[in-house]
């Protein structure tokens, strides 16, 4: 198990390497001079020279590389060229809205998901199997903006039961801070919800039909024994990888979803500073969504092994 | 009165009729031998013992345990009788077991699901079960995964579950039919003797005759869902009256005629061959060992020479034959066909390629199943330079169709339209098609019923005389290589033990592990066979 730990680890470490060379020389070296590319065509000499400066673009590319990725080392990420703010800080104030809402979405989707998938299993073919089929078909169509807007119509211009958007940040307390952000992550569960449920009944159904739970059977078990005892933990590995993808999307895909709710997420914040041409953010924002990936990959692994002794031991 | 009663069962599947009037009954002590081919109904009739039907499934008539009505019980109680009463072993100890739980934790919930026992006793039942099935603690611990014991291991935990309770029944299911013949007769040995120890009654299922003739007390043979014929297995065989049991009877020891004798002309030499495999061991940057999958094997295949390869798995005999088509590159030694090398720089030769053919075990999972047979069969086409085209391919893909006894018109079907035999006859028109002077036969013939097989060994010795085609004939069926070749090779982890005329080396083994494969080889009494 420890090195199989310590494999996955080196693996995470390396990817991290080869994902932030790959953002340098994509942002950084291939379209040429980065201060003209943020200034524009009409830009005047002197202001590039100042912004090259600024930007540390004087050095070789080696150079910059190193500063740029040690920088981030040590949590400095440099100054948000459009806002003059140090991008950590700006990461810093989104990340405190985008990984709650990501998190809490995740929650619901595998809440609603586990018992809607298992459900539909354990009764194939049934009406509730039909039903957990054709709704969650509907929840896969439809756009989750969609949702959303309906949710706001509904809970928040009619019931009046939340606000219609905004976030009333963590200082109001933490129950105020989750009701604002309820509507939002229910818009981003319902799809991912729908999905995982779909994922989980195939899988569960996969494992239904094996040999083993057969024997099972054959000592005295019944149905719901089987599944529970034998089929349940051999089903999660498909549903485990389906997780650690959707809360990647979920972390940096809302972007619509924080535009209908005026979330200052990080969605918006990337959105923003693409528009602005501002690299430095965009570089910065780009790394972390990979990071948070490789991170999110490197538990799953994990949880495989937790899983599946096979992994423990083999390799 | 009998352990087990089946009286006049009949079953449908949605409406299908899977069984009629099937009727068995087995004593405590004895083991009733099931036998008949796929589709015959006799796992259907243990699993309508069991009560663990397909949905949709209805029966109709009496099956009695133990003086129980199990037709007349409800779930609960059904579940109640499952395990405790009644055990089961299956056909794939691969797949049977739970691949995520410990093996002590398995037997034990045998244990805990019938009996209000704490954990920890259950768990010391469960090692005492597995020192009955001949596991014992000291190599075998609870705690051992199924991945870490190989086949016959896991069916011996398999057994050790279905026998946890000392059931008074136990139905095992072509038990040893994914087995090696050494282990198959392990495990044959180890449910005789619990079946002696516990009085317990046996219901043993299988298509092979010798298996069950060997450990029976009574034989049931079974057709299309019926009973052909029942009997005490002593004199069964030889008072048999059913045509369909004297068939099955001829089919199972069935030798084809085979006519020309081999020339005096080496067609493959194989000389030294060495075949490595990288292992990557344990340790920190993964140290790399190598692993000899074949260990310097030489001999040679005459032309118009019916060879046979016998060898339990893992021996390397799949390696071996890779490396004679040319699919893999070997590490020391030549392959010749014909003076020619399979191998010219770390490429496949296409010239020597093209000369010999293959065909596999499992005649479903060859075939691309979208494509029609036509498509299939012309496949190897694409060894030759100028394939032939238009009228002349179809007259050659009908040609070999027919050559193997299907209708030219097979061609615009698909393959999921042909049964377990025909398929293996398109394989074998498939190998066919461009007249190759070699066949390798990988296996070809395991997974077909005895009179399927019958069939197919007619067919594989009628076109090696027409086409003065050599085969070699890869098996871990010692009764049908003794009846097809001319010579045998033993192959043991890697090395050829043995080799020799097919009649001398069955009749007089020379090497102690072809004595074992022999000796645990079952066989029918010598006076029907």
């Amino acid at each position: 198990m420890l090195r199989y730990f310590l494999k996955r680890l080196l693996s995470l470490a390396l990817s991290l390497v080869v994902a932030s060379l790959v953002i340098f020389l994509a942002l950084e070296v291939v379209p040429g001079d980065p201060a003209a590319y943020m200034l524009g065509i009409n830009a005047q000499e002197d202001t590039l020279a100042v912004l090259r400066d600024q930007l540390g673009l004087n050095g070789t590319v080696v150079e910059r590389y190193f500063a740029w990725a040690g920088g981030m080392l040590r949590g400095d990420f440099g100054i948000s060229y459009t806002y003059r703010t140090p991008v950590a800080e700006m990461i810093g104030e989104r990340l405190w809205i985008s990984l709650p809402l990501a998190l809490y979405a995740l929650v619901l989707s595998t809440l609603i998901a586990f018992p809607a998938g298992i459900w539909a299993a354990s009764k194939r073919g049934s009406a509730a199997d039909v039903t957990v089929m054709g709704v969650t078909q509907l929840g896969v169509a439809i756009p989750n903006f969609w949702f959303a807007m309906l949710m706001v119509l509904v809970f928040a211009i009619n019931l009046r039961w939340f606000s219609a958007g905004g976030f009333v940040g963590w200082d109001a307390g933490f129950a105020a801070a989750l009701k604002s952000l309820t509507l939002p992550a229910v818009a981003l569960a319902l799809p991912q919800a729908s999905i995982l449920a779909r994922v989980m009944r195939s899988s569960l159904l996969d494992t239904l039909s094996e040999d083993y739970i057969r024997t099972a059977r054959a000592k005295g078990l019944s149905r719901g024994q089987a599944l529970w005892r034998h089929a349940l933990r051999n089903a999660l590995i498909p549903v485990l990888t389906i997780i650690g993808m959707q809360f990647s999307f979920l972390l940096a895909g809302a972007i619509i979803i924080e535009n209908v709710f005026f979330l200052p997420g990080l969605g918006r914040l990337v959105f923003q500073s693409i528009s602005a041409r501002d690299l430095i953010v965009v570089e910065s924002v780009v790394m972390l969504l990979v990071f948070a990936v490789i991170v999110v990959n490197f538990a799953v692994d994990m949880a495989y092994a937790v899983v599946d002794p096979r992994l423990r031991t083999r390799r | 009165m009998s352990l087990l009663s089946i009286e006049n069962l009949s079953l449908s599947i949605h409406g299908a009729p899977i069984l009629r009037d099937v009727s068995m009954q087995i004593e405590p002590g004895r083991i009733l031998g099931v036998i008949g081919e796929s589709g015959s109904g006799k796992s259907m009739t243990a699993f309508a013992a069991m009560q663990l039907l397909p949905d949709g499934s209805v029966c109709d008539g009496r099956i009695e345990l133990n003086g129980q009505e199990v037709l007349d019980l409800g779930e609960q109680d059904l579940c109640r009788m499952r395990g405790r009463d009644v055990g089961m072993v299956f056909q794939e100890p691969m797949t049977a077991l739970n691949p995520i739980r410990t093996i002590g934790d398995q037997v034990a919930e045998t244990i805990l699901i019938h009996e209000k026992v704490s954990r920890g006793a259950a768990m010391e039942r469960a090692a005492e079960a597995l020192r009955r099935a001949e596991l014992p603690q000291d190599r075998f611990p609870l705690s051992r995964y199924p991945f870490e014991l190989s086949g016959g291991q896991r069916q011996r935990v398999v057994i050790a579950m279905a026998i946890a309770l000392r059931p008074k029944l136990l139905i095992a299911d072509e038990p040893t039919t994914a087995l090696d013949v050494t282990t198959q007769a392990q495990i044959l040995d180890l449910l005789k003797r619990l079946v002696a120890e516990d009085g317990m009654g046996l219901m043993l299922i299988s298509h092979d005759l010798a298996v069950v003739a060997d450990l029976a007390d009574d034989i049931v043979i079974m057709r299309k869902g019926e009973v052909v014929e029942s009997g005490p297995a002593d004199s069964l065989f030889r008072t048999m009256q059913h045509p369909y049991s004297k068939a099955l009877l001829a089919a199972s020891t069935h030798a084809p005629d085979r006519e020309g004798a081999p020339q005096d002309v080496p067609l493959l030499q194989v000389q030294d061959v060495v075949r490595d495999y990288t292992v990557h061991m344990r340790g920190w940057w993964g140290k790399t060992t190598t692993f000899q999958a074949v260990k310097g094997v030489s001999f040679e295949i005459r032309k118009g020479e019916s060879l046979g390869l016998v060898g339990e798995s893992g021996c390397g005999k799949s390696t071996l034959t890779r490396a004679i088509l040319g699919l893999e590159e070997v590490q020391g030694g030549s392959i010749l066909l014909d003076g020619q090398p399979v191998f010219t720089g770390h490429h496949a030769n296409r010239d020597i390629r093209r000369r010999m053919q293959v065909v596999f075990q499992d005649p479903y999972g060859s075939f691309n199943p979208r494509w029609k047979v036509g498509r299939l069969i012309a496949e190897p086409y694409h060894l030759l330079e100028q394939p032939p085209a238009g009228r002349a391919k179809a007259r050659a893909i009908a040609e070999a169709l027919e050559s193997v006894g299907l209708q030219s018109e097979d061609q615009h079907k698909y393959i999921h339209e042909f049964s377990g035999g025909q398929r293996q006859r398109i394989a074998i028109a498939r190998a066919l098609i461009i007249k190759p002077e070699l066949i390798i036969l990988d296996e070809a013939v395991s997974a077909l019923d005895v009179s399927v097989r019958a069939q197919v060994l007619d067919l594989l010795a009628d076109l090696g005389d027409r086409f003065g085609l050599t085969y070699l004939f890869i098996s871990h069926d010692l009764s049908v290589v003794r009846n097809v070749t001319d010579r045998v090779l033993v192959m043991k982890a890697g090395e050829i033990v043995e080799q020799g005329e097919t009649k001398a080396v069955f009749d007089a083994p020379q090497h102690e592990y072809t004595k074992q494969l022999i000796e645990a080889a079952p066989v029918l009494p010598a006076d029907v066979a």
